[in-house]
């Protein structure tokens, strides 16, 4: 199905299923540990062996000498892989440093061996008798450093320029000129990278913990050097994902080449302490962000630079993308610098680009209200456009921003904020507000899938589509109910498998809704493919409580199939909506900190999201999905931050321990609203995604409550409570 | 994780003597920092004496009036005890500020006051460590040491110890009781049971080779409140920046103990004897001699101004 | 453990004690109420041995150093980091898993208030909540002070006590703010 034009009425208005905030399908199996993950398929294959991956104990060189001897002679191994029988290898299209190092060495901790044996006991051992010498070589591991000896503009993302910023800013009569830092960071999810594989001759599969089938399979035949039909992937449970497992690391290449070396089935799992430097992180950023503005509190001038450090081949944190869209303003410059570090791949983590562009800009706006002398909120709705502001003529598709400022503020007790920051104590704690703007654009990508209706009435989803804690199953499942007027039990979604049609995935806040459109374009096939079986006119057909009505004729569902199941198959796929219009979710954030008056420890009180993205296809999921990222966001405000070594090159704290998540204790109420929205550009759901969208901004609304709370303005997250206890009041 | 054979002690004695016939041998109780240590292969055992099965499990009040607390009671029954509650009510809350729930219910007092540093260098196998694998430089003094110590330190390591009980218990000046492997007892005063680092990193306590703890003492009651605040980024399941465990009379005299700033748990004579005049005078004496590194200078003040909070408290 | 050798490094590293054959011990646990034979390389953890010997993966292994929560079992009914602790240190006694607390058919009310309040998104720390928040429950009762205890002495049920109590089970996809409805809804605490 070829969605160009805005979608009309279809079955997914009716709302019976679709809208509700019913219970998870899969919550049963998770709540009794019934739910297989990647580490625990121990009936996919008999005789599986256990991997224990090598990693490489420097950022940058070359290994002079490997002796395996004593590793090999440990009891239980099977056999060691490493570069040299590993195979020729390519390299996969979306991996920047090779998954298995040797003798080059370009990041610490990149494997450079897998240790097989019978038991995991004798795995771990035996990798630990792998001794390593290396020749190290000078690298470069420190942003501020590659910043201070100049980066332009990159070839592929070059600034982007809008009428003459230079002047405006120049002429401004309120100007702000400030530079914000953010870390790197770590996914953390729970669940480590981890991967069986299995080879059948010439075919292999794999048991795996991945996003993205689809690119996963694409990536590891690549690498293999087969063809996609020799490969199966699977990914039925993801432990949490926020982006580390968009793509083939190394716990799937490895159990595969390690595998085909033993002969056997073997199973993987990146251990937690190689985690952070093995795999991708969030790469830090250096943001310069100059704002111009008039007495009456409109921009006229808004620039925002970006610095960050990838390794070769390796992209930039894209921390403008919403300066270019967010505020009104007519000259406007953005843009990034790309440094070369030799630290591990930078990628995604959950929002990439908003997530830390954010973190600065609305601080940098509420830095500019407080010059301005003009509540933050009301400095927010003055500068709101409802249009592209780089291509006036691009409207935004939705865009209520100011209703989720107007409705957090009330909500929220706004008022109750004293301007004058430094103000409010109660006991031991300075207390403050802090709001800030969310945004994330709503992305989409083709995505397919296939449904079948068998003769008892059930009706099967498959599609390669990943439930990675956000509810897919779910929502795919009340997709399908909604669409074909079944039950929810009466639906069985079956997902994470290349053997599937291909979906878009779970990454970018997109998988929401362009998963279950490919859903609807399925049951759209197989609507019709009912109504012919059935002798009914399909145009006409209403699909409700298991039966099918046409004019006078209402026949149960399942009679459509009584000769055998029918199935059907269809890909969303996406014109240019998205050209015409700028799709993206909006969020007004709120959140009360108390800020110890002797100690800084900073703890968040009560914390508020209003939303706004497009229909909420499950209220109960989707609301997890932001208080979840709401709490990531008081993460990378507080506390989260990989800590560079930059003689060494390698982030420190490379553990739980270290690397700091918030944990319970930490997390108050938490409350989010979603503003009635429907829109009809964005898929036939009428859908976007929040998954992204509650954590934009949230950090920044944490860093202003710390400012209204002691008068103390932070730029370099996390704010620790180190940067504040010099300069608290009294 | 190295193999090791494995063996239950019957006695305290036979523990140690099997230690002693052993090189390579170590004693497992709660195994919550040894086997985590064991799966890096920072600990190296080939042999483990599991002694959960000595009945060192139990609280008992001393002739003296104070109370005796079993090496193998549990962080979380100690902290429970009515006993501990009442009396040393800065012992109960350092338990409870520490580690998590699990953890504190298989943890024991031994193994808490045994517990190595949690410097990131020393936990990764890659980097130099002097504490690890002597003579191989600190990887921490140069590198990144905001957790690490401010005071008490060498050129050689700035590690922290990172208990939370142990500096409660070095505010209440507890007895460490051992057995040697020749059946000998020994009684060691907290103060002297862990060692600065010096040159000697790998060097933690005052314990012989196979000697083991069976219990620790505390003296009778000082009365006082008790207060212990353990500063930290996140709200818990963290360890300390800076802790502070401080038992203070009615005339402001007392006891402060400092966590999360040495490489034992921190408290000068002086710094007891300025605390009546107030946070400043004997957060100066506690950090006299410091040298803390840019990374972690702000624990000086940070110290202060705990302890200021600790002392208001107290006296509200 | 890679170890740079005197080319690029000064470092020496230590010796190892004469490594060992494998050494086997034979055990016998009582899990989720039936009596399991076992024998273990002595290197096996509780958690590894439920996961990989018993093929219990309910309890699920997210750090294996004792830093998230994931591997929380109840032992002789306390609750435990399975990850830290040797199998063999538990001859004879009695472990619970979240695979003993319910049924498909009857789930334990702790299990159903996660599914009913959405305490979980990713599922893969869930078990380890569970069988934290039974605990949990229990240790309040039993008068067992926290942190945030006001009084050591009086311990009572609240928010400020559950959020303390459950924070040695990280949950990174934040579903933190449902499982403190959870298990309110079970320990009688109106969410």
């Amino acid at each position: 199905m070829r969605f160009d034009t805005p979608a009309t009425t279809n079955p997914i208005d009716r709302l019976r299923i679709i809208g509700q905030p019913v219970d998870r399908i899969d919550g049963p199996l998770k709540v009794r540990g019934a739910a297989p993950y990647a580490y625990e398929q121990h009936e996919a294959v008999p005789n599986q062996a256990y991997g224990w991956v090598v990693g490489a104990g420097i950022a940058k060189g070359r290994i002079t000498r490997m002796d395996l001897d004593a590793a090999h002679a440990a009891p239980g191994v099977i056999a060691i892989l490493t570069t040299e029988n590993a195979g020729p290898l390519d390299k996969g299209k979306r991996n920047a440093a090779p998954l298995l190092g040797g003798p080059e060495i370009t990041h610490y901790h990149q494997a450079i061996a897998l240790v097989i044996a019978e038991s995991f006991e004798q795995a771990r051992d035996a990798a630990q008798r792998v001794q390593v010498a290396y020749a190290v070589e000078e690298g470069a591991f420190d942003l501020a450093e590659a910043k201070a000896e100049g980066v332009g503009p990159s070839k592929d993302s070059p600034d982007s320029k809008i009428g003459d910023f230079a002047k405006a800013f120049a002429e401004a009569p309120v100007q702000l000129d400030a530079t914000y830092t953010t870390p790197d960071q770590t996914h953390a999810m729970m669940e480590p990278h981890a991967s069986l594989a299995a080879w059948d001759g010439e075919s292999l599969e794999v048991w795996t913990s991945n996003q993205m089938v689809a690119w996963a399979h694409q990536d590891l035949a690549k690498t293999l050097r087969l063809k996609k039909e020799q490969v199966r992937i699977r990914s039925p449970y993801v432990g949490g994902g926020f982006g580390a497992k968009l793509f083939l690391r190394a716990d799937i290449l490895l159990a595969a080449l390690g595998a085909r070396l033993a002969g056997r089935p073997v199973k993987v799992a990146l251990q937690r302490p190689l985690i952070a430097n093995n795999t991708t992180h969030r790469a830090a950023t250096i943001q310069r962000i100059r704002l111009g503005a008039g007495r009456d509190g409109r921009l006229t001038a808004i620039a925002h630079e970006s610095w960050s450090g990838n390794v070769e081949g390796g992209e930039e944190e894209n921390a403008i993308q919403q300066t270019r869209l967010l505020y009104a303003g007519a000259n406007r410059l953005t843009g990034t610098r790309l440094a070369h570090l030799d630290l591990a791949e930078g990628n995604a983590m959950r929002a990439p680009g908003e997530a830390p562009g954010l973190l600065a800009l609305e601080v940098a706006m509420d830095e500019m209200a407080e010059k301005l002398g003009i509540d933050p909120v009301e400095f927010r709705i003055l500068n709101d456009t409802q249009e592209d502001p780089e291509k006036p003529d691009r409207p935004f598709s939705q865009r209520q921003l100011i209703e989720c400022l107007r409705q957090g503020a009330a909500g929220f007790g706004w008022d109750q904020r004293s301007a004058q920051p430094g103000t409010r104590r109660e006991g031991r704690w300075l207390v403050g507000l802090g709001m800030a703007v969310g945004f994330r654009n709503n992305l989409v990508d083709k995505s397919g899938a296939r449904v079948r209706l068998d003769g008892e009435g059930i009706v099967t989803v498959e599609t390669d589509m990943t439930d990675i804690g956000t509810g897919s199953y779910t929502i795919i499942a009340q997709t399908a109910a909604e669409m074909m007027g079944v039950a929810l039990d009466r639906v069985v979604v079956r997902l994470g498998d290349s053997s599937f049609p291909a979906s878009a995935g779970s990454g970018g806040q997109w998988g929401a809704n362009t998963s279950t459109a490919g859903v609807y374009a399925a049951c759209v096939k197989l609507r019709e493919q009912v109504a012919q079986a059935l002798g009914l006119n399909a145009s006409d057909a209403d699909f409700a409580d298991g039966m099918v009505r046409s004019g006078e004729r209402s026949i149960p569902l399942a009679d459509a199939a009584r000769d055998g199941a029918l199935t059907a198959e269809d890909t969303i796929e996406f014109g240019d909506l998205q050209k015409r219009f700028q799709q993206s979710t909006f969020a007004g954030h709120f959140v009360e900190v108390a800020v110890d008056a002797a100690t800084a420890e900073v703890r968040v009180r009560r914390m508020l999201a209003v939303c706004a993205a497009g229909r909420i296809l499950n209220p109960k999921s989707a609301r997890s999905q932001v208080i979840g990222a709401m709490t990531m966001g008081l993460g990378a405000a507080l506390m989260e931050e990989l800590a560079v070594d930059t003689r060494q090159g390698f982030f420190v704290n490379h553990d739980l321990a270290g690397y700091e998540v918030p944990v319970h204790a930490d997390v108050p109420r938490q409350e989010v609203i979603f503003l009635d929205e429907v829109d009809p550009t964005s898929s036939p759901m009428k859908a976007k995604g929040v998954g992204e969208l509650g954590l934009c901004g949230v950090g920044a609304a944490v860093a202003n409550a710390i400012h209204n709370a002691t008068g103390i303005r932070v730029r370099d997250y996390p704010i620790t409570l180190d940067k504040l206890l010099d300069r608290l009041p009294g | 994780m190295m193999p090791f054979t494995y063996e239950r002690a019957q006695s305290p004695a036979a523990a140690a003597a099997a230690a002693a016939r052993s090189p390579s041998a170590k004693f497992i109780a709660g195994g919550t920092n040894l086997l985590d240590l064991m799966k890096l292969r920072i600990e190296r055992p080939g042999h483990l004496i599991d002694v959960n099965g000595l009945a060192l499990d139990r609280i008992e009040p001393t002739a003296e009036g104070g109370l005796r607390i079993g090496a193998l009671v549990r962080n979380t029954d100690l902290a429970a005890d009515a006993r501990v509650r009442r009396d040393y009510a800065v012992l109960a809350r350092a338990l409870l500020a520490g580690a998590s729930g699990q953890l504190r219910n298989k943890a024991t007092t031994a193994g808490n006051l045994l517990q190595r540093t949690r410097c990131p260098y020393f936990y990764d196998t890659d980097q130099p460590c002097n504490k690890r694998e002597p003579g191989s430089g600190c990887g921490a003094l140069a590198g990144y040491s905001r957790q690490l110590a401010v005071v008490g330190g060498s050129e050689a390591c700035i590690a922290t110890h990172p208990s939370d009980m142990a500096v409660g218990m070095r505010a209440l000046d507890a007895v460490v009781e051992t057995v040697r492997p020749d059946g000998a007892t020994s009684e060691i005063p907290i103060e002297g049971f862990h060692r600065l680092p010096g040159e000697t990193p790998q060097i933690e306590t005052a314990l012989q080779p196979g000697e083991l703890i069976t219990a620790v003492t505390l003296p009778p009651p000082v009365g006082g409140t008790h207060v212990y605040r353990k500063v930290r980024d996140r709200a818990s399941y963290a360890f300390a920046l800076v802790s502070v465990a401080a038992v203070i009379q009615r005339d402001g005299s007392g006891a402060v103990a400092l966590g999360g700033v040495a490489p034992k748990p921190w408290r000068r004579a002086e710094a007891d004897a300025a605390l009546p005049q107030g946070a400043q005078a004997s957060a100066a004496a506690l950090m006299q001699g410091a040298r803390p590194t840019e990374d972690n200078a702000f624990k000086l003040k940070l110290v202060e101004r705990t302890l200021g909070a600790v002392l208001a408290e107290a006296r509200s | 453990m890679p170890i740079p050798d005197t080319e690029t490094s000064s470092r020496t590293p230590a010796p190892d004690p004469v490594p060992g054959d494998v050494s086997l011990a034979r055990l016998s646990l009582r899990v989720n109420g039936a009596v399991r034979e076992l024998e273990l390389d002595t290197r096996t953890t509780l958690l590894d041995a439920l996961r990989e010997a018993l093929r219990l993966t309910g309890t699920k292994k997210g750090c294996d150093h004792g830093q998230c929560g994931a591997c929380t079992v109840l032992v002789e009914g306390r609750r435990i980091y399975s990850c830290l602790t040797l199998a063999v240190m538990h001859e004879g006694e009695s472990i619970t898993t979240i695979e003993g607390l319910g049924t498909a058919e009857a789930l334990h009310p702790m299990q159903a208030a996660f599914v009913k309040h959405d305490g979980y998104q990713c599922g893969y720390c869930t078990p380890g909540q569970i069988c934290s928040a039974v605990a949990v429950l229990e240790e309040i009762e039993a008068g067992i002070p926290s942190h945030v205890s006001e009084s050591l002495d009086a311990v009572r049920i609240s928010d400020a006590e559950i959020r303390e109590r459950m924070s040695g089970n990280i949950c990174r996809c934040g579903a933190y703010a449902n499982i403190l409805d959870a298990i309110n809804e079970v320990g009688g605490q109106p969410a």
